[in-house]
C-alpha cells in the first residue's frame, strides 16, 4: 500500500519523531546534570537515576521517539524519514534561542535555514517508492499477521 | 623546570577510523530497521485489525528488526568510544551529517528507493545544515 500523500495522523507521527527525541535528550541532560557525578565504582546509582523526574520523563519521551520512529518506516522510506527527524535539530535550536534566551551565532541560523530547506524539498515529494507487485517485492503484512487477520 | 603533561592525541587515521564505525554501524543499523518495518507492513493497519498487542507482537517477533536494533546498540558504544578519544564538537557533526549521506546511498543501493534528485538535495542540505549547526 503506497501513499504519496501522506495524512494528517501520519504528519502527526513524524512530528512526534522530530519533538520526542531532542526533547528526551534535553530532559536526559538535565537530570542527569542535577545528579552527582556517577562513577563505575557504584553503578547502583545509575540505576537510582533512571526513577528520578527528569530522567524517567526523558526515558519515555525516547521510548515515544522510538516507537513514532518504527510506525513512520513501516509507510514511509528510509531516504524520506532521516531528514524529517533532522528538524528535531532544527527545534532544539530555536527551543534554546527563544526559551532559554542562548545566543545563536549566524552559522547556526545557516544550519537552521538549510535543514529546514532540506525538509521541506524531502515532504514535497513522495513519501514511499512505489513498487510493482512482483517477486522480490517485500511482504505488506507477514503471513503470522495475515493469518491472525483471518481469524 | 614544568613536566609535561601528556596530552591524549589522535592521528587523522584513527579519528577517521573510530567516526567511520560509527557511520557504517549506525547506517547498518538504520537499513536493517527500516527493511524490517517495511517487511512487517503498516503498523497503523495491523493495530487497527489486531490491536497494540498485535502490532507490537509484528515488530517483536521480526529478527530483522533485532538485527537492526543490534546495530544501532553497536553505533552506540562505538560513539561513546570515540566521544573518549575525540571532541564532541568533531564526532557529533561529522557522525550526523556524513549518517545522511551514507544512509541515502544504501537506501537506494539496498532497499532499493527511488532517491531522486529531489532526496539527494535534500539529504545533501540537511547534511550540511547539521554540521553547522553542531559545529
Amino acid at each position: 500500500m503506497a501513499h504519496h500523500n501522506l495524512l494528517p495522523r501520519q504528519y502527526l507521527i513524524l512530528g512526534l519523531v522530530a519533538v520526542c527525541a531532542p526533547l528526551g535528550d534535553t530532559c536526559l541532560s538535565r537530570g542527569m546534570t542535577q545528579l552527582p557525578a556517577i562513577t563505575l565504582a557504584h553503578p547502583a546509582t545509575l540505576v537510582a537515576a533512571v526513577f528520578t523526574p527528569w530522567i524517567a520523563v526523558g526515558i519515555a519521551l525516547l521510548i515515544g521517539f522510538f516507537a513514532s520512529y518504527l510506525t513512520a518506516l513501516s509507510w514511509a522510506d528510509l531516504t524520506f524519514v532521516l531528514p524529517a527527524t533532522a528538524f528535531g535539530n532544527v527545534i532544539v535550536a530555536l527551543l534554546s534561542r527563544f526559551w532559554l534566551h542562548e545566543a545563536i551565532s549566524l552559522e547556526r541560523w545557516g544550519g537552521i535555514v538549510l535543514i529546514t530547506v532540506g525538509v521541506g524539498f524531502v515532504a514535497n515529494g513522495p513519501s514511499l517508492t512505489e513498487r510493482p507487485a512482483a517477486a522480490g517485492a517485500l511482504p505488506a503484512i507477514p503471513e503470522q499477521v495475515q493469518e491472525e487477520q483471518v481469524r | 623546570m614544568t613536566i609535561p603533561v601528556p596530552v591524549p592525541s589522535v592521528g587523522f587515521w584513527p579519528a577517521t577510523a573510530m567516526i567511520a564505525a560509527i557511520v557504517l554501524l549506525s547506517t547498518t543499523g538504520e537499513v536493517l530497521t527500516a527493511a524490517a518495518m517495511k517487511s512487517i507492513g503498516d503498523l497503523d493497519d495491523i493495530r487497527a485489525h489486531s490491536g497494540m498487542k498485535g502490532a507490537i507482537r509484528a515488530v517483536v517477533t521480526c529478527p530483522l528488526f533485532f538485527a537492526g536494533v543490534s546495530f544501532l546498540a553497536f553505533a552506540f558504544f562505538s560513539l561513546l568510544f570515540a566521544l573518549n578519544h575525540l571532541n564532541l564538537s568533531l564526532v557529533a557533526p561529522a557522525s550526523a551529517s556524513l549518517t545522511l549521506v551514507t544512509n541515502a546511498i544504501a537506501g537506494k543501493l539496498f532497499l532499493k528507493e527511488d532517491v531522486d534528485r529531489r532526496r539527494w538535495t535534500s539529504a545533501i542540505l540537511v547534511c550540511i545544515g547539521v554540521y553547522l549547526l553542531a559545529h
